[in-house]
């Protein structure tokens, strides 16, 4: 095995494993489209980075932390459907992309390149991923907890707006890293097709939640070893692993 | 404060979307009191409530005897879908207030839900009553010195609303415990109320239930004749 392959594989258990398990609080608080857009809006700073030769990870952090800051302002100010938000978000993300991206360089921005993958790709993507681990295990309960009421969360006295001020920079930081794998395109993917899974399978929150993590890690590393075998982009490939994944937890499906 | 007050409200006034809700509302709790909210819809009742607990900005006072007063909420329409969503067991929802199992299922037990295997049940798939009392028990769990009832039977049989509001009675002669209360049920706030504000943006009338039930004051909250029978068994 090169060394390449090991970052890649290190790369992807990490940050798969940590947007299953975020995205599996996404399903419940109605916030599964933010993924999308905030996808979406790392293209421009993913075009910005291959444009004038910066790391990725930056350009898509950059131009997501003014997309998440701009949803979580609109979200209080605005008694606009959430639905109408992300919509503008979205096409106003793909919009300025497509200004800026260069055709030749379009690939790599929209479905991502496993193989740019740095040493410093890697460490950042373990160092952060535990980060975020460690924050949404934290504030796990109370976020379910405010997904299904928020005014049961502030009876209970979680302050609703803080956290979900951490929740969105946690996710924004998940898509910036995952845009480095699966392109911008894609992102949403890896956050919400392993919850999803995960929901079909649990019967309970922590197998729920843990559920996620663990297909999110599993698809990562089926996709990854598909890319070494057959060579096919390893972004699609994890994502259409993790649905697969989703098919077979059809099976098992909780009856309503 | 004098001592057995609960809550004092002085010229509140809410504004939401450039649209006033409540307009000059005062009135005064005391400690005990199973004080209703009674009114027409769009009155501003549920808005009162959250402005009562803190959550939305308003202009004037709202007082209460103690800073950190232990509160439980139902709140209004709080649905069985919202647990269909998402793989989480009874035992899980009450764990957000209480960790031992034994205080959860004496609860349960205490609301009517007595199959040791409720725990491990989900939610989502109890039925409409055993929904309610669920939340009800989830509300009292954790020994809260005021209670917030937003139309606590919305969707349930009349035969369950009057084991729910006979269930909450009981709970209230038991415990020390102040309830706000927001109904439609005019059967209920006469037989189980202390004391009754009507409201409709503004205080329309206040004082203790059976005094405030007549025809003439129910045409003035709800602007039309209301026929009630009294039960004066």
């Amino acid at each position: 095995m090169d060394n390449q392959f090991i970052l890649s594989l290190i790369t992807v258990i990490f940050i798969g494993g940590v947007a299953g398990y975020l995205g599996s609080l996404m399903i419940t608080k109605r916030m599964v489209l933010i993924g999308g857009p905030l996808g979406h809006l790392a293209l421009p700073g993913a075009a910005l980075a291959l444009l004038y030769h910066f790391n990725i990870f930056w350009g898509a952090l950059g131009t997501i932390a003014i997309g998440a800051i701009i949803i979580w302002l609109l979200e209080i100010k605005t008694k606009l459907p959430m639905e109408a938000l992300t919509g503008l978000v979205f096409a106003a993300g793909v919009a300025l992309s497509f200004l800026i991206l260069p055709v030749s360089q379009a690939e790599e921005a929209l479905i991502g390149d496993i193989s740019k993958i740095s040493l410093m790709d890697t460490i950042l993507a373990v160092i952060l991923g535990i980060i975020v681990f460690l924050i949404i295990k934290k504030i796990y309960s109370k976020m379910i907890l405010s997904g299904i009421s928020e005014d049961l969360a502030r009876v209970e006295g979680v302050n609703v707006k803080k956290y979900n001020l951490i929740y969105l920079a946690s996710i924004a930081l998940i898509v910036a890293l995952e845009v480095k794998i699966v392109g911008g395109l894609l992102t949403v993917a890896m956050l919400v097709i392993p919850a999803s899974a995960s929901n079909n399978f649990g019967r309970t929150l922590s197998h729920y939640s843990f559920g996620a993590l663990i297909i999110g890690i599993i698809s990562a590393v089926f996709g990854i070893l598909l890319f070494k075998l057959i060579g096919f982009s390893a972004g699609p490939l994890i994502i259409l692993s993790s649905s697969f994944i989703f098919l077979i937890s059809l099976i098992f499906k909780r009856k309503q | 404060m004098p001592e057995n007050l609960i809550l004092k409200v002085k010229n509140l006034e809410v504004e939401l979307s450039e649209e006033k809700i409540i307009e000059s509302l005062s009135f005064e709790v005391k400690e005990r009191e199973i004080f209703t909210i009674l009114g027409p819809n769009g009155a501003g009742k549920t808005t009162l409530f959250k402005a009562l607990l803190g959550f939305i900005t308003y202009k004037g006072e709202i007082s209460w005897s103690q800073k950190d007063l232990k509160i439980g909420y139902l709140p209004e329409r709080l649905s069985r879908s919202k647990f269909k969503e998402l793989p989480i067991s009874v035992r899980e929802f009450f764990k957000f207030k209480e960790s031992s199992d034994e205080k959860i299922l004496r609860m349960l037990k205490l609301v009517g839900l007595e199959n040791p295997k409720i725990l491990e049940k989900d939610p989502g798939n109890l039925s409409s009553g055993q929904f309610q009392r669920m939340l009800i028990g989830w509300s009292l769990i954790g020994n809260p010195q005021v209670l917030f009832f937003d139309e606590p039977t919305t969707g349930i049989d009349i035969g369950g609303e009057e084991t729910i509001y006979s269930l909450l009675h009981k709970f209230w002669k038991e415990r020390n415990l102040t309830i706000l209360l927001i109904t439609h049920d005019l059967n209920i706030v006469y037989k189980y109320s202390t004391n009754v504000l009507c409201l409709n943006k503004k205080a329309i009338c206040s004082g203790p239930s059976r005094e405030i039930l007549t025809p003439e004051n129910l045409e003035k909250l709800y602007g039309t004749e209301i026929k009630f029978y009294k039960h004066t068994h």
